[in-house]
C-alpha cells in the first residue's frame, strides 16, 4: 500500500470518529501548548532580568557586607557614612558613590496611604544608577548636609497616594515624619512581579534620623575605567576590610550578577519545561491507550484488510500513522495554542514571555516522538492480528 | 489438465485450547480445479470455515501440505502469503464484512489498494464490477443505505474485482431472506459460469449443494464423502470442461478411516468421484 493512501485511511478513521480524536488530541494539545509557554515565560523572565542589570551598566560595581552567593544569609552591616567617604577616596571622585539604607514603612498623605520601601541615599544616585524624573527635581548634597525633610516618590507612590493631585509641594507623612515632595521618578515597570516604582528616596541622614541609626546597607559605585573593574573592587574591599577587620566584603559587578541570576533562571526555565513534558508525556499515554481501544473496536475491519491482501506492515503502518497524525496535528495546535498565549501573556500581563524556536522544535519533535513510540505497541499488535480470529470478533 | 487452482493433501488443523488440543480438519485432502463450482457441507462444527480458511490462505494448516496457486503455502511468509490471497483468492463471508464509513465502490476497490493500483483505475474497475453484480447504481452508497442482498453483492464484487481464481463463500445467505438469497446464488453462478473463477460454498441448504457440479460432505474435520454430478436440468450451463467425470479411488468417507489415514497416495481421493450417497451430509 502507497503512504499516501495510508495517510488517507488514517485521517479517515480519526475523522470518523471526530469526538474521540480531539479528546485524545486535547491531551497532546496542552502538553505541546504548556511546554511552549512556560518555556517562553522561562525565556522572557531571564531576558527581562537580563536586561535589567545590563541597564545598570558594564561599570557598576556594588559594595556589600558578606558574600553574594545563592544561600547566603544576609548580614548585618557594620558600614557608616565615613565608610562612604573612605570608598570616595579610595575611588576619587565623591560623584561616582552612592549608597542606601533602606526599610519597609508606610506613607501617607491626606486620608491615602501606601506601604512602600523608603531609601535613604546620596544626591549621586541618579548619576550611579542612570535614573530620571518625570516631574521636580532629585536631591542635592544640600538636602543631603542638612537632612532635610524632602523626598523623591516613585511612580506607582505617587499614583497611590496623589491619585488626582500633583504632588509637587505636597506632604507625605514617612513613619510618622513629615516630608515634602520634590519630585516623582520616570516609571521603571516591574520586573519578577516586583513593582519596582514602589520606593520613596529621602537623604540618607534623614532617613538615618528616622530610624535612629547611623548605619548603611550598601554602597555602588560607578568604576572610571571598565577595564580595570574587578582591580577597583579590590582595592574598595581592601579598604573596608582595614576599616572594619571582623567582616568580610563582596564587590560585585554587573557580569557576575548576569551570571548567577542565568544560572537561577536557566534552572528555572529547565524545571518548567519538565513539568509541562510531564503532561506532553500524559498525553502519550492516553494516545497509546485510544489506539488500543482503535485496534480492538476495528479488529473485523483488520481481519477483512487481511483477507483481502493486507500485509501486517500495511495494517501496522496504517495504525502508527493514525497515532502520529493524531499527536502531530496535536502538536501543531498545541504550538499555535501555546504561542499565541505566550504572546497574549507578554503584551496583557506583567510576566515577560519570550518564544524561542528550541522550545518550538523540541515540543513539536517530542510530540511526533510520542506519537511513534506510544503508537508502535497498538500498530504491531494490529499488524500481528490472525485473520481468522480477527474476522470472528465482535 | 490444468494447474490446480488449490491443492490440499492431508491437511490437518490443530487447535490448542487451554493445553488440550482440538482437531478441526484431520487429514483432508481435495483438489480445486479452475472454474469449478463446488458446495461444501456438513453439520455445525464439522470445519467447513476451517477448512474455506486454509483453502483461502487466511490460515495454515499444522499438518499436510497445502498449495494455493502453485506455492506451498508452508513456504510462504506472512507479507507474501498475503500477496498471494489478494492475487488468487477472493473471500464472501455470510456476516459481508463491508467497511461502514466506506462507500460501496471504495469497499470493492480496497482488495486493489493493496495490490497499489492508483486510485482512479481502482475506482474504475469497482465501478465496473458493481456494475455487473447490478448495483451499477449504488456506487456512492455506504453499506447502512443498502439492502442485505445489495451488501452482498458488494462483498462479491469486492471479492471478484481482482479477478482471483477462487471465490470462497462461507455460507453467503446465511443472513439472507430466501429470495434475496436465491439472487445472490444466481449471481455466483453467473459470474463462475462467466468468469471461469472457481466458487467453493458452504451451504447448509441441500438444494442449493445440488445445483453444484462437486459436493463434499465434511464430518468431523474429514471429508466424508467428495462427489460430481450433473446441475439440474433447469440450469442448463453443464459441468466445466476441467472436471474429470471418470470415476476416482474410493472415497474416503464410509471407510471411516479416521486420524490415522492413509499416507501419501490419498491426492489421489481428490477431484471427482462418481456419484456417492449423500446421505450423511445432513
Ligand atoms: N480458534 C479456534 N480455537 C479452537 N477451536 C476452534 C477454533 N476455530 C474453530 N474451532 C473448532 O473447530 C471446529 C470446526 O469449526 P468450524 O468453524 O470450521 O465449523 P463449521 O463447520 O464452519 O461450523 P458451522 O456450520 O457452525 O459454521 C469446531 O469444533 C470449533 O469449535
Ligand atoms: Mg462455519
Amino acid at each position: 500500500m502507497r503512504l499516501a493512501e495510508a495517510w488517507r485511511v488514517a485521517s479517515d478513521a480519526l475523522r470518523a470518529n471526530r469526538m474521540r480524536s480531539l479528546l485524545t488530541m486535547l491531551g497532546v494539545i496542552i502538553g505541546v501548548a504548556s511546554v511552549v509557554i512556560l518555556v517562553a515565560i522561562g525565556t522572557g523572565t531571564k531576558q527581562q532580568v537580563e536586561q535589567q542589570v545590563e541597564g545598570l551598566g558594564s561599570n557598576l560595581l556594588l559594595v556589600v557586607p558578606g558574600r553574594i552567593e545563592v544561600g547566603n544569609a544576609p548580614v548585618v552591616s557594620p558600614l557608616d557614612l565615613s565608610d562612604a567617604d573612605a570608598v570616595s577616596r579610595v575611588v576619587g571622585d565623591p560623584g561616582r558613590v552612592a549608597v542606601t539604607v533602606a526599610s519597609g514603612a508606610t506613607a501617607r498623605a491626606g486620608n491615602r496611604s501606601d506601604f512602600t520601601t523608603v531609601q535613604g541615599v546620596l544626591e549621586t544616585t541618579p548619576s550611579v544608577f542612570t535614573r530620571s524624573l518625570s516631574r521636580g527635581r532629585y536631591l542635592t548634597g544640600a538636602d543631603v548636609d542638612t537632612s532635610r525633610r524632602v523626598a523623591v516618590l516613585g511612580d506607582s507612590v505617587a499614583r497611590a497616594l496623589f491619585p488626582d493631585r500633583d504632588p509637587l509641594g505636597q506632604q507625605v507623612t514617612l513613619a510618622g515624619v513629615r516630608f515634602r515632595v520634590i519630585g516623582v521618578f520616570a516609571p521603571l515597570g516591574q520586573s519578577l512581579g516586583v513593582d519596582r516604582d514602589d520606593e520613596v528616596h529621602v537623604p540618607v541622614t534623614a532617613a538615618q534620623r528616622l530610624w535612629g541609626t547611623q548605619r548603611i546597607d550598601g554602597i555602588a559605585v560607578k568604576a572610571p575605567d571598565r577595564e580595570r573593574i574587578d582591580e577597583l573592587g579590590d582595592r574598595i574591599v581592601a579598604e573596608l576590610s582595614r576599616r572594619h577587620p571582623d567582616t568580610e566584603f563582596s564587590a560585585v559587578t554587573q557580569r557576575q550578577i548576569l551570571g548567577v541570576l542565568g544560572d537561577i533562571l536557566g534552572v528555572l526555565t529547565g524545571v518548567l519545561a519538565a513539568i509541562a513534558g510531564i503532561s506532553l508525556l500524559v498525553g502519550g499515554v492516553g494516545v497509546s491507550n485510544i489506539m488500543l481501544v482503535s485496534v480492538r473496536e476495528r479488529t473485523r475491519e483488520i481481519g477483512l484488510r487481511k483477507a483481502v491482501g493486507a500485509r501486517p506492515r500495511d495494517i501496522g503502518v496504517q495504525f502508527l500513522l493514525e497515532a502520529v497524525l493524531l499527536t502531530s496535528v496535536g502538536g501543531l495546535t498545541g504550538m499555535a495554542l501555546g504561542v499565541g498565549t505566550a504572546l497574549l501573556v507578554d503584551a496583557f500581563s506583567p510576566i515577560p514571555a519570550a518564544i524561542t524556536w528550541w522550545s518550538l522544535a523540541l515540543a513539536f519533535g517530542v510530540s511526533a516522538a510520542v506519537g511513534i513510540v506510544f503508537g508502535v505497541v497498538p500498530a504491531q499488535r494490529a499488524g500481528r492480528l490472525d485473520p481468522v480470529v480477527a474476522l470472528r470478533a465482535e | 489438465m490444468t494447474v490446480p487452482a488449490v491443492e490440499a493433501v492431508d491437511v490437518w488443523r490443530t487447535y490448542e485450547l487451554d493445553g488440550v488440543s482440538v482437531s478441526a480438519l484431520r487429514g483432508v485432502s481435495l483438489t480445486i480445479d479452475q472454474g469449478e463450482y463446488v458446495a461444501v457441507i456438513g453439520p455445525s462444527g464439522s470445519g467447513k470455515s476451517t477448512l474455506m480458511h486454509l483453502l483461502g490462505g487466511l490460515d495454515r494448516p499444522s499438518g499436510g501440505r497445502l498449495v494455493i496457486g502453485g506455492r506451498d503455502v508452508t513456504t510462504l511468509t506472512a507479507p507474501e502469503l498475503a500477496t498471494l490471497r489478494n492475487e488468487t483468492i477472493g473471500f464472501v463471508f455470510q456476516a459481508f464484512h463491508l467497511l461502514a464509513r466506506t462507500s460501496a465502490v471504495d469497499n470493492v476497490a480496497l482488495p486493489l489498494v493493496y495490490r497499489g493500483v492508483g486510485a482512479r483505475q481502482r475506482r474504475e474497475r469497482a465501478a465496473a464490477m458493481l456494475g455487473r453484480v447490478g448495483l451499477g447504481h449504488r456506487l456512492h452508497h455506504r453499506p447502512n443505505q443498502l439492502s442485505g442482498g445489495e451488501q452482498q453483492r458488494v462483498a462479491i464484487a469486492r471479492a471478484l474485482v481482482t479477478e482471483p481464481a477462487v471465490l470462497l463463500a462461507d455460507e453467503p445467505t446465511g443472513n439472507l431472506d430466501s429470495a434475496t438469497g436465491e439472487a445472490v446464488l444466481e449471481l455466483l453462478e453467473r459470474l463462475n459460469a462467466e468468469s471461469g473463477v472457481a466458487l467453493v460454498m458452504v451451504t447448509h441448504d441441500q438444494e442449493v449443494a445440488a445445483r453444484a457440479h462437486r459436493r463434499i460432505a465434511v464430518r468431523d474435520g474429514l471429508i466424508r464423502s467428495d462427489s460430481l454430478h450433473d446441475r439440474p436440468a433447469s440450469d442448463g450451463s453443464g459441468v466445466p470442461a476441467t472436471l474429470d467425470p471418470a470415476p476416482s479411488a474410493e472415497p474416503r468417507s464410509a471407510s471411516g478411516s479416521g486420524p490415522g489415514h492413509p499416507p501419501g497416495g490419498s491426492g489421489g481421493a481428490t477431484g471427482a468421484t462418481g456419484r456417492l450417497p449423500w446421505e450423511d451430509a445432513g
